[in-house]
């Protein structure tokens, strides 16, 4: 595997599967009683977050919590984008206090990336989302969720997810997840759909290892999952689209959505939902809905891609760790 | 002054000839010229060319000297064998009144490296409201003849009407970087599957175009002329060239980043490499090579764009936009124009010299390398070939995209009115 995890096109399918593996590894122990083990003693990890995310910041504090990290939360909201110098000064900071690992939020796109290899720090760099470009460890986490849904927890061990079809429905133009998705699901063997209104699909979609379409009625009944990405409420106001009404209409997942699709398709959101538009209660609560799951399994993918990157050498045996110099 | 001999040139890629610089002006243009009581110069097959004219250049002074000032910028354009350089309005204080052009247009003078011609503000401080006062702009010492709210596009249609009417009585030119500014919010690099994928906000070719086919059709209901800076696209090409053939009186220039680079190379996240007009596809690269090389586009010029490190060396959306190109353009001319057969020596006298000092109405630039006319001259290397290294830089600033990479030809001499600004490759 690579040092650092910037983006989800970066990863083999072996690596994919690694990690999804490495997570079942994690997930049993959060099932123990005290729910830790010793593998990153000693090691520091800053999390580095220059733009909001409460969720995912806790996620990561408690998969570094559990492999027994050193934790430090830097929260530099806003200080960025317009003051450019201060990415690479918070960086040497970090560096010159002996940081092993940094994982990083960044309104900007390609900020992990310029992290990672401009020479600033030495530290591994996870990203934690940046900007619309990537989100990597949501995107296995969402892997790791359909795999045991639609695979099986033990079955799927060494799986990837060959032939299973995914719809993404929704903001695809803004969102990082949609990237990260596709990269990896296309890695993983799966067929993927992107489902939205013409204005929020890139112009370049096309490049995409992926299908497009307009209509979501349409790719349901051939979905053996469905995946909703939040649609943030400003984009009415950019003409993305007319109204929420409208949007909730043509690629809002009701119930007699949900019922179009196969018996065994799962619903999946990345959250926070946005109930009424872009998903109805009635299927945000249903038991085909994995967003709670997925939270839950964030903390497993998350220690996995710290476990790997910052190699513990036991109880994963089967992985080498290869240094880059 | 004295008398230098410069022996055995390829005058234009010619045949190689004697040229005899008497005070201020070429005195001979031959073989076998004597040598008596000149210093003579052993070009060894070089290429002579006028001296190179860029319509298109950032001098940062005033206000940011920090990036360059008109001493360095000047000497990095005798560097890359200009003799004139045009600077852009957008400084601070814009350049939108006689004061700011004066200063700017004295400091070159005095420094004596290239002469500076500055360019004035079309509104006052590029706002785009209201017309800045053009006609003073051109009275006043400067004598300007270009102006340009460069970095800005003046979209408001009225506005680009009545400036384009208004120069007209003293043969001025507008020159508009085009982009439509609400098709560019948050625009980050060139619309298209790159941006996709690395989630960079786009700006979409059609932003460009939109704006040229506006103000083509402007300038030919008023009976104007029109430049089109840094022009990107293969849709630009194809609406000035349309426009040509309909006798609009438009010209149009490209940089020699945009006959390079694609936005393939974004994908390194290194700021670098991000500028405005953003890199395009291989494909708009090759279509801007082949306008102009077919005359579509007039001239190549540097938008030479200054930017202190720290302003570049951050991650991509904090970072300024802007290359600089000054000590580079003939290089890369050279690499992609004259290496692959486009242009020949003569071309690219035409392209760098000629046509922009006749589009800006530079005195005594941009004229024949023969007997009687101003000895503004530049002297090639061809033959050379080595790696960029920006620590050589006469600029203040190294944001250059060509760091490390291999590049054809060097300028080794210029002379700015029979005096040397650059000898064996070094500033005088």
């Amino acid at each position: 595997m690579q040092r650092h995890l910037i983006s989800a096109a970066d990863l083999t399918r072996d690596d994919a599967v690694l990690i999804l593996d490495t997570a079942e590894e994690m997930a049993r122990v959060a099932d123990r009683p005290i729910k830790k083990l010793p593998t990153l003693r000693g090691r520091t990890v800053v999390n580095l977050f220059f733009e909001d995310s409460t969720r995912t910041r806790i996620s990561f504090e408690a998969a570094e919590k559990r492999l027994s990290a050193d934790v430090i939360n830097f929260t530099a909201k806003g200080s960025s984008v317009s003051k450019g110098e201060s990415l690479k000064d918070t960086a040497q900071t970090l560096e010159a206090m002996g940081v092993d690992a940094v994982v990083i939020r960044h309104g900007a796109s390609g900020a992990p990336y310029r992290l990672a290899t401009s020479g600033w720090i030495d530290a591994a760099v996870i990203n934690a989302g940046d900007g619309t470009h990537q989100h990597p460890t949501q995107a296995l986490l969402d892997a790791f969720t359909m795999r045991r849904r639609l695979v099986g927890r033990d079955e799927g061990l060494g799986q990837d997810l060959s032939g299973r079809r995914i719809t993404l429905v929704g903001d695809i133009l803004h969102s990082r997840v949609a990237r990260s998705n596709v990269d990896l699901l296309h890695t993983l063997g799966a067929e993927v759909t992107l489902v939205a209104p013409p204005t929020l699909v890139p112009v370049g979609v096309e490049s995409w290892p992926c299908e497009v379409s307009y209509d979501l009625d349409r790719t349901l009944s051939k979905s053996d999952a469905v995946m909703l990405l939040r649609v943030q409420r400003e984009r009415m106001n950019a003409a993305f689209f007319p109204t929420e009404r409208e949007y909730s209409r043509r690629y809002g997942l009701d119930g007699d959505r949900m019922a179009k699709m196969p018996e065994h398709a799962i619903v999946m959101h990345p959250g926070p939902m946005v109930r009424g538009m872009e998903i109805t209660a009635e299927v945000a609560d249903s038991e085909r809905c994995t967003a709670i799951e997925q939270v839950t399994n964030g903390v497993s993918i998350r220690m996995a891609v710290l476990y790997l990157l910052l190699g513990g050498n036991e109880p994963a045996a089967t992985h080498t760790r290869t240094e880059e110099k | 002054m004295s008398k230098i001999l410069i022996r055995g040139a390829k005058v234009l890629g010619g045949e190689p000839q004697d040229v005899l610089i008497d005070g201020e002006t070429i005195a001979e243009v031959g073989t076998g010229l004597s040598a008596e009581g000149a210093e003579v110069v052993e070009a060894d097959g070089r290429v002579l060319l006028p001296g190179l004219v860029d319509l298109h250049t950032h001098l940062r002074e005033p206000g940011r000297e920090d990036s360059e000032t008109v001493l360095t910028g000047t000497r990095a354009a005798a560097s890359g064998g200009y003799t004139a350089v045009f600077a852009m309005a957008n400084t601070f204080p814009v350049a939108d009144t006689a004061g700011v052009v004066e200063q700017v247009y004295r400091l070159g003078r005095e420094h004596g490296y290239c002469d500076v011609q500055p360019i004035g503000a079309v509104t006052v401080g590029l706002e785009g409201k209201k017309l800045a006062e053009l006609g003073a702009m051109h009275e006043s010492a400067a004598g300007v003849t270009v102006f340009s709210d460069d970095g800005k596009c003046v979209d408001d249609a009225v506005i680009m009407r009545r400036a384009l009417e208004y120069v007209k009585a003293f043969g001025g030119v507008v020159a508009q970087h085009a982009q439509e500014p609400r098709l560019t919010e948050g625009a980050q690099m060139n619309e298209g599957v790159v941006s996709a994928e690395l989630g960079l906000g786009g700006w979409p070719a059609v932003a460009e175009e939109s704006i040229i086919a506006r103000d083509v059709l402007l300038a030919e209901h008023v009976g104007s002329r029109v430049h089109i800076c840094h022009l990107s696209t293969a849709g630009s090409v194809e609406i000035v060239r349309w426009a040509k053939s309909r006798g609009i009186d438009v010209t149009a220039e490209v940089t020699p980043h945009h006959l390079l680079l694609t936005d393939e190379l974004v994908r390194s996240y290194n700021p670098v490499y991000k500028v405005n007009p953003p890199l395009r596809t291989e494909r708009d690269v090759l279509a801007l090579r082949e306008a102009l090389a077919d005359g579509t586009i007039d001239i190549v010029a540097t938008d030479h764009a200054p930017h202190p490190h720290e302003d570049k060396d951050c991650e991509w959306a904090a970072a300024a936009m802007g290359m600089v190109g000054l000590e580079t353009a003939l290089s890369v001319v050279q690499q992609t124009m004259v290496e692959t057969g486009l242009l020949d020596w003569a071309g690219v006298a035409d392209r760098m010299s000629l046509k922009p000092a006749e589009i800006g109405r530079a005195q005594g630039h941009g004229r024949p390398v023969s007997a009687g006319e101003p000895a503004n001259l530049t002297l090639v290397d061809t033959a050379y070939r080595g790696e960029v290294d920006p620590a050589g830089f006469a600029s203040r600033s190294r944001n250059t995209p060509y760091e490390g990479r291999e590049l054809p030809g060097r300028v080794t001499h210029t002379w700015l009115r029979g005096r040397a600004t650059l000898v064996d490759g070094k500033l005088a």
